[in-house]
Parts: C-alpha cells; structure tokens; sequence
C-alpha cells in the first residue's frame, strides 16, 4: 500500500487546471489587448498639448496609401448605407436640434498629427478631450472628428427602444406560458418562441432592412427608410427570447406552496399569479431585463443593417443613427494598424467592454443578493 | 364582477405578447422560406458565384463556414470540456480558483461579439502572429493578418460558455454514487473520469459542439474584420487564407453590392441556407437534451 | 494475538467542519470475522466504515484525528496510497450503484484498472468472482446484460461481486440489505455468512436482527461514540451498557 508516484496522472491534472484557466485567460487578455490598442487615446489626452501649433498645412495627409482609402465622405462611402441617408451625417448635421456646439469646438482641438508610417504606432496621435466629447462623428477626411457622443446616444436610443419593446413582450409572454397557460399550450408555445434565440442576427438584419423597412415606413409615412425605431424593433426581436427564457425560468421557481397558500384564501388563478408569483419572480426578472439591455447595446450586425448608420445626435426615434458596435464593425476593416482612427475604434470597443463587464457584475451581484435575501440563501 | 373583467384583461395582454411573438417567428419563417425556397437549386449549392454576384451560387460560402466552424470545434470542444471537468470534478464549491472561473466564463458570455472581433484583432492578429513574423519571417507578414485561423480561434473563445455549461450539465447528471463505486475499487480520481464520467457525459460534450457550432456559424460581428471576405477567387486552401462565410456574404450582398435589387433572390437563398444550418443543428441538439434528460430520469 | 487483528482504530476522532462526528473510537476488528455496527441514525456507524477505506477523503469538509490501523500500518500515514489502500479494502453500498455498462464490464473494470488485460485472465475473473457472490448461474449467459437491467437484489450481488473482483481482504458493507425484499436480503446474508471464509467483513446494519443472525462482534455506536464492543450473542442478551440495552431494547432508536 506504499505510496506510488503516478507522474502521467499528475501532469495530466496539471494541465486539466492550467487549460481550464483559459476562460479567465481571456477576459484578462481581451481587456490588455483592447486596452492596450487603445491606450495611445489616452496617452494623448493626457499629454500636454503641442507647444507650436501644428503647422497649418498638414491638412492634406501626404498619400499614405490605405490611410486615405475612403476617399471623400461622399455617396460613394461603402459602408452600411443603402438608403438615402448620408454615412456620417455631415449634411444632416445642420438639422440635430438640440446640440448647438456642433463645430464651435473645432478651432480649439489639436491638429492631427500626419500620421504615422503605418507600422508604426500613432505617438500621442492628437485627439483631444474636446474632440471625443464632441457630437461629430466623422472620422474621415481632413479634420477627421471622433465625437463619441452621437455613437453613444444612437447605441443607447436602439438600446432603449428595444426593452421598451421587448421586455413587456418577453415577461407577459413568459407570464402566460408558466402560469396562465395549460400544459399542452406551454408544451408548443415554448419551443417555438424559443426558435426565436436560434435565429442569427444577421438575418434578423436582413428581414429587418428588406422587408421591414418599407412596411414601417409605409405605414408611418417615414421620412428616413433606416432609422433607430426600426433598429429597435429588430433588436427586439433577438432581445425577447432571453427575457422571455430567464423569465419564464424565474416564474417556474417560484415555489408551489405561495400558489397553493394564495389560492387557499379564496384568490383566483390571476390574482395569484399577478400578485404572489411575479413579485417573487422579480429578480430572476430583472435579471433578465439586464442582460437583455446588454445585448441589445453591443448587438452589431442588426443595428449595421437596419438603422441607416448616420451619426446624428437628436431625440427623433425615426431618424437614423450610428451605435457604437456599428462603427467598429464598419470601420475597423479599412483603417490603417496604428493611426488614430484604429486607436479610437479600440477605445470604443474598450468602452463596450467596461460596459458589459460592469453590467454583468452587477447582475451576477444584485441577482444573488436578492435572491439570497428572498429564498434565504437556497440559491 | 369588476374582478373577472381584470383577470380577463391580464389574460389577453400575455397571451396577446404571447401570441404576437410566436407571430413574429412565424413571419420570420415565412418571409424567409418564401423568399427563400423559389431560388434554391442544386446548382445554387454547388457553385461558385458568378457576374459580379448576380449569378451563380454559394459553395465557396458553405464551404468556408464550414472550415470556420471545423477549426473552431478542434480547439473549443477540448478546451471547454476541460474547464468543465476542471469545475465539476475537481473543484470545490468554496473554491476561490472556481468561482473565479465561473466568473470569467459568465462575464465571457455577456461580452458583445464585436469586441471578440477586437479581441481577434488585437491579440491574435497583431500580438501573436504579428510575434510569429517577427520571430519567424523576419517581419514579413504572413501570420499577422486577418485569416481563417484566427478568426476560428476567436469564434472558439466565443462560444466557449455554451460549450462549458453544456458538458457541466451532462456531468452533473452522472451519479456521485457511480463516482464512489469507483473510487472504492480503486480507481483514481481522473480514472474515474475518463472511465465513468466523460462516456456518460458523452450526449453533453456533443449537445454543446452542436450549439458552439450553430452560434459559429450565424455569428458574424467577430470575423467582420479578422479574416471573412466577400469575394475569393479560391477555397480557403490554408490556415492563412481568407475565407467566404453564408452570414458574412449576406450582410455584405444586402448592403454593399453594386446592384442590390438584382442580387435580392440570392440574398433570400442564402439567408434560407443560414437558417436552415442553424436550425437543423439546433433541433438536433434539442434532440439530444432531451434524451440525455430522459435517461438521467431513470 | 496481533495476528487476529485485521483493523485496529485508535482514539480515531472526525469533524465534518466544527461538527464532532467521531470521538475518541477505539476499535478492534478481528481477521475473517463479520463484525456489525448497530446504533440509531446518524450516530456515527457509517461515517466510521467509510473512515476504513478512506472514502471520507472525498469530503471536503471533513477532518481526521487518529490512527487506523490495516495488518499493523496506518493508512491515514503519509506515505500510504489510498487508491492502493481501496483495493485491500473494499465497499459495498447502500444503495446497489452497478455502472451502467455489461455485467461483464461492471467485474472487469476493477482488474482493468489494476492491470489486468489479458482477456482469458478477466474471463475467470469474472467467473470467479460471480461465483463467490451466488450470481453466476443466473447470469452466466446473460454476460452482455446490462447491469441495470438486473433486479435490486441481483445489482446488490453483483456489486458484492465487483469488489471481490479486486482480490480484497476486507469488505465495508453498508447497509447493504436496507433496500432489498425479504427474499433477497436472506440470499445476501447467507452470501454473507460464506464470505467471511475468504474475507474479513464489516457490516453496518440498522436491523438488530440482522446483526444478530449475521456478525460474530458487534459493536454499538451511539452519537459519535462507540460505546460498547463484544460477542453479538452476549450484545443482544446482556449488555453492560445501560444505553445498549435501551437501544436493544427499542427504547430509543
């Protein structure tokens, strides 16, 4: 019974532990790697600003090949606009109502530097505080502007638009296929609005601008084709299969004994259900509502097809918009390793990150908080 | 009275929400089925496209998302049924290791597809085969750029969590009891495992390659820019070539083309083949749950 | 004298986090003997038994005080193997637990793991090791069977027959009859009574009858002690242990 050596067993079980760190190695890499691509960004804006103003000439970039691939921000622009509404907005910036300070800040922003030999990283690539707080997103040309602010509101309007759709689709719809619902219905109607989660969003995108588009807009008299309402609505449409199957999973662990208590004091089967079963659901709900915020906010392909991907800043939910996913997707492909287009292109997706992180943290705390408050630990 | 008029109402809001949903998917379906169905022929399946994409076929899409999702099976499959066996079987509930890497797999499947595209970009790409050149080729650049390899090898970290819970799952299911009479004839602990518990939890290793596999395929955000292409003269004929891929071809045919009305009957083909991939594979993963289940019953 | 003694446990004490389980058991079980544990539920009797082969390591809560001793070493000493020690001491559970596979493969999975390929070798393994558990005529041509498909008492059996499969010296059974019918418990004690020839048994019973008609000792645990040790017969007829003979008497329990 003398103790054996199993080497074999040992490495085997060594590696079984260091491979299973791959997850953890991975969130920890895409957070250096993103941060790191974007951290020239920072580095600017924390630099003191260039002593000598930039000489004025160096508007036009001497040809550095790839740098200036698009060419001017006109018609011709590629990426993800096929209806009439201009790329960047640069016409339609003249109708965003509420932001006056739409070009007031451009004389004050730091030139560009010309930028670098593209194997070469963009040393403190000049992009001002003022530049990425400003409402322009135009990234290309010769006063190229990083204004984060519209890409932001356009991922929070689509974002807002689809939980207002979504959530009371995916929690009523959940409501009735646990508790109102006989067996049999439950049985055919879960899986068929779980298909719905099946389904990839780049077809969602595509049904969204082929055949919703011109519904929406002939049935509203739209102006814009492509716009963040319609975005939202597609958003939706991938947005509740997660509400409606976290929810759907809360309201069935509600335990039996509330239904059987509520019922034997003479409530009826609604009454129960509305007020003793989706109160103790809530968290499980919530939850689910939170994720689903977070997809809808870093969701890509359905807003890159379906919302026009003009870069304007206003209240209107039928106007286009450009999200921030939408942006690195387009852009990322035809911009140049190195240059401030490509750092702040990280940036954004670093902001993407902080975003999702924060927002699951929170989830994963609140949710076990409160359920271990309400059940009492029996998580 | 007032009392059966509320119910009643509270009834028609969620079975109206419930209805209206399954609507939804029904008209999903449909338009894509219709549309869809009259342009599919074998020869659409079979070629490759032709005048400017007005004309021809599909396979070189079919055939890179199917190298796509291949390479990302090889390295995702084993790495997520490893973590899995590392949590289930190794790990203890109080474990700080363990709920440290639960913690990263659940924040891994919150994070948006596009910053995995980043992530591609940035640490494949450019750190690691952009290293490779450096080390390797004297700075040419032959591995750091956008193809096929890392894209897949993106795709794997991608669906990583679905592989995880999935194998988690069936492995839960297999009996302490069986683990223990193992033990008691002396087996060791990774005995065990490979003997007992990985041949039962076989049906879950497969439900979860399926799922990683169906979200591989239909997931487009992260290959936007590490290694899909709209037109390719070739197959993928290494791990350094660019690739076509359905879902890639129809977000670019849609958006992009030069004559998007034209090109509309191939657009409806293709996102038919999409869908019909993604629900076949998820139909026989459903299957396979759902046996796994049952035999767990008994 | 030392030679009867096939596990000896000394001042052996375990807690499952702060909770005492264990306290200060002293225990001697003797060489081919059946030695039973009685006492009321959670007094302590099977968490003794899995202390034998080791199986409470698997705990993660659970911490050891002691020495047990197997032919004179400890096997809780630091340069004892407990994968080895499980195969000179084996367990047969509570509940059958066969793996779902041939009945077949339920026996040759144990000498599998141990080294042995050859398959005419497992062939009389198998054999064998039916025999000794009084289930080979009614298998033997059913060897692809599934183990699952067989009966309550058949899995029981053919467990009993998967650890002998191993060439122990001593089986830890527990409860082994609890989930049986009366017919089938009868064959697994008279099973019992033919084992101990080649085997030393220990037997944790909740059934005082079942002690009495099958063990040589008897030892009584009570909330973690182990209060009195001896001949089953003397036991169950006169106990010097008022709280034996409370016990036995069904005052409590």
């Amino acid at each position: 019974m003398k103790k054996r050596i199993r080497i074999g067993e040992f490495l085997v079980e060594k590696s079984i532990a260091a491979i299973s760190f791959a997850s953890l190695a991975c969130i920890v890499l895409i957070f250096v790697f993103v941060f790191r691509e974007a951290a020239p960004i920072v580095d600017s804006l924390l630099a003191p600003r260039p002593t000598s103003a930039s000489t004025p000439t160096t508007d036009s970039v001497p040809g550095v090949g790839a740098s200036e691939s698009y060419g001017d921000p006109g018609p011709s622009e590629s990426y993800g606009d096929p209806g009439p509404s201009e790329s960047y907005g640069d016409d339609s910036s003249s109708r965003t109502g509420t932001d006056t300070a739409s070009t007031g800040s451009a004389p004050l922003a730091p030139r560009s530097a010309p930028p670098p030999p593209p194997a070469a990283r963009a040393p403190g690539a000049g992009v001002g505080l003022d530049n990425l707080a400003g409402t322009q997103w135009q990234p290309v040309g010769d006063h190229p502007k990083f204004g984060i602010l519209p890409l932001a509101a356009g991922s929070l309007k689509v974002a807002l638009l689809a939980i207002l759709i979504a959530a009371p689709m995916g929690i009523l719809s959940a409501l009735f296929t646990s508790t109102f619902a006989p067996r049999w219905a439950k049985e055919t109607m879960k899986p068929v609005i779980e298909l719905l989660a099946g389904i990839p969003s780049v077809v969602i995108g595509f049904l969204a601008l082929v055949s919703m588009a011109s519904l929406l807009q002939d049935i509203f008299g739209l102006e814009y084709r492509l716009n963040a309402l319609l975005g939202g609505i597609a958003m939706a449409l991938a947005v509740i299969p997660i509400i409606y199957t976290l929810s759907e999973d809360a309201l069935a662990a509600v335990p039996k004994s509330y239904v059987e208590g509520s019922l034997a004091l003479g409530a009826t089967r609604w009454e129960t259900n509305l007020k003793v079963v989706l109160p103790a659901a809530i968290p499980g709900i919530f939850a689910s509502v939170l994720l689903g915020v977070g997809r809808a906010f870093g969701e890509t392909m359905i807003v890159l097809m379906a919302t026009g991907n003009a870069a304007l800043l206003s209240w209107n939910a039928v106007e286009p918009v450009r999200t921030i996913s939408a942006s690195i997707g387009a852009e990322m492909a035809e911009v140049v390793f190195g240059e401030t287009h490509y750092t702040v292109l990280f940036l954004l997706g670093a902001l993407l990150f902080a975003f999702s992180f924060l927002l699951n943290a929170v989830t994963e705390l609140f949710v076990r908080d409160r359920l271990m408050k309400k059940f009492g630990g029996a998580t | 009275m007032n009392k059966a008029w509320k119910g009643r109402a509270v009834a028609v809001a969620t079975g109206g929400s419930a209805f209206a949903t399954i609507g939804a998917v029904v008209w999903i379906l449909a338009t894509i089925g219709i549309g869809g169905w009259q342009n599919l022929t074998w020869e659409f399946l079979t070629q490759s496209p032709k005048q400017g994409m007005t004309e021809g076929g599909i396979f070189p899409a079919i055939v890179g998302t199917f190298l796509l999702v291949l390479l990302m099976s090889i390295a995702g499959v084993p790495i997520g049924t490893v973590t899995a066996i590392y949590l289930n079987e190794y790990v203890g509930r109080q474990s700080k290791v363990g709920r440290g890497i639960r913690f990263a797999v659940n924040t891994l499947s919150g994070i948006p597809a596009i910053v995995f595209g980043l992530f591609g970009l940035g640490f494949f790409i450019q750190f690691v085969g952009g290293g490779i050149d450096r080390i390797a080729n004297h700075g040419q650049l032959v591995w750091g750029q956008p193809n096929i390899l890392w894209a897949s090898l993106t795709m794997a970290f991608l669906t990583l969590p679905v592989m995880i819970v999935s194998v988690e799952e069936a492995m839960k299911n297999v009996p302490g009891e069986l683990r223990e009479a193992s033990l008691a004839l002396g087996a060791t602990r990774l005995e065990t495992i490979w003997k007992i518990v990985l041949p039962q939890s076989a049906s879950g290793i497969l439900t979860g390659a399926i799922l990683a596999i169906s979200r591989g395929a239909g997931e487009v955000a992260p290959i936007l820019f590490t290694g899909a292409a709209y037109f390719l003269p070739d197959l993928p004929d290494g791990l350094t070539s660019q690739f076509m891929h359905l879902g890639y071809h129809i977000y670019i045919m849609s958006t992009q083309s030069p004559d998007v009305d034209a090109t509309r009957p191939i657009q409806f083909a293709t996102t038919f083949v999409l869908l019909a991939l993604t629900f076949t594979l998820n139909f026989l993963a459903v299957l396979l749950r759902w046996h796994m289940r049952r035999r767990a019953i008994r | 004298m030392t030679e009867d003694i096939k596990i000896r446990a000394k001042d052996l004490n375990l807690h499952y986090g702060q909770k005492q389980a264990l306290r200060d058991i002293d225990l001697d079980i003797e060489r081919n003997r059946v030695t039973a544990l009685i006492g009321p539920s959670g007094c302590g009797k099977s968490t003794f038994l899995r202390c034998l082969n080791r199986m409470n390591d698997l705990i993660e809560s659970a911490s050891i005080k002691g020495r047990v001793e197997v032919d004179g070493m400890d096997i809780y000493g630091s340069d004892i193997d407990p994968v080895l020690l499980r195969r000179k001491v084996g367990m047969i559970f509570q509940k059958s637990n066969p793996f779902p596979k041939s009945i077949y493969e339920n026996i040759a999975y144990g000498p599998r793991i141990h080294g042995i390929k050859d398959k005419r070798a497992l062939d009389e393994i198998v054999e064998r090791s039916l025999r000794g558990a009084a289930l080979w005529d009614e298998v033997k041509d059913e060897l692809t069977k599934s183990g699952m498909a067989l009966s309550g008492g058949q899995q029981q059996r053919l467990c009993i027959a998967r650890a002998i499969a191993v060439d122990p010296e001593v089986l830890l059974m527990d409860e082994p009859a609890s989930a049986l019918d009366p017919i089938a418990t009868a064959k697994i004690e008279e099973l019992i009574w033919q084992l101990k020839e080649t085997y030393t048994i220990v037997i944790v019973t909740h059934s005082m009858h079942q002690a009495s008609r099958v063990s040589d000792t008897t030892a009584f645990f009570y909330m973690g002690e182990m209060v009195e040790m001896g001949p089953t017969q003397k036991i169950f007829t006169s106990p010097s242990q008022k709280r034996t003979e409370d016990y036995i008497t069904g005052r409590f329990g």
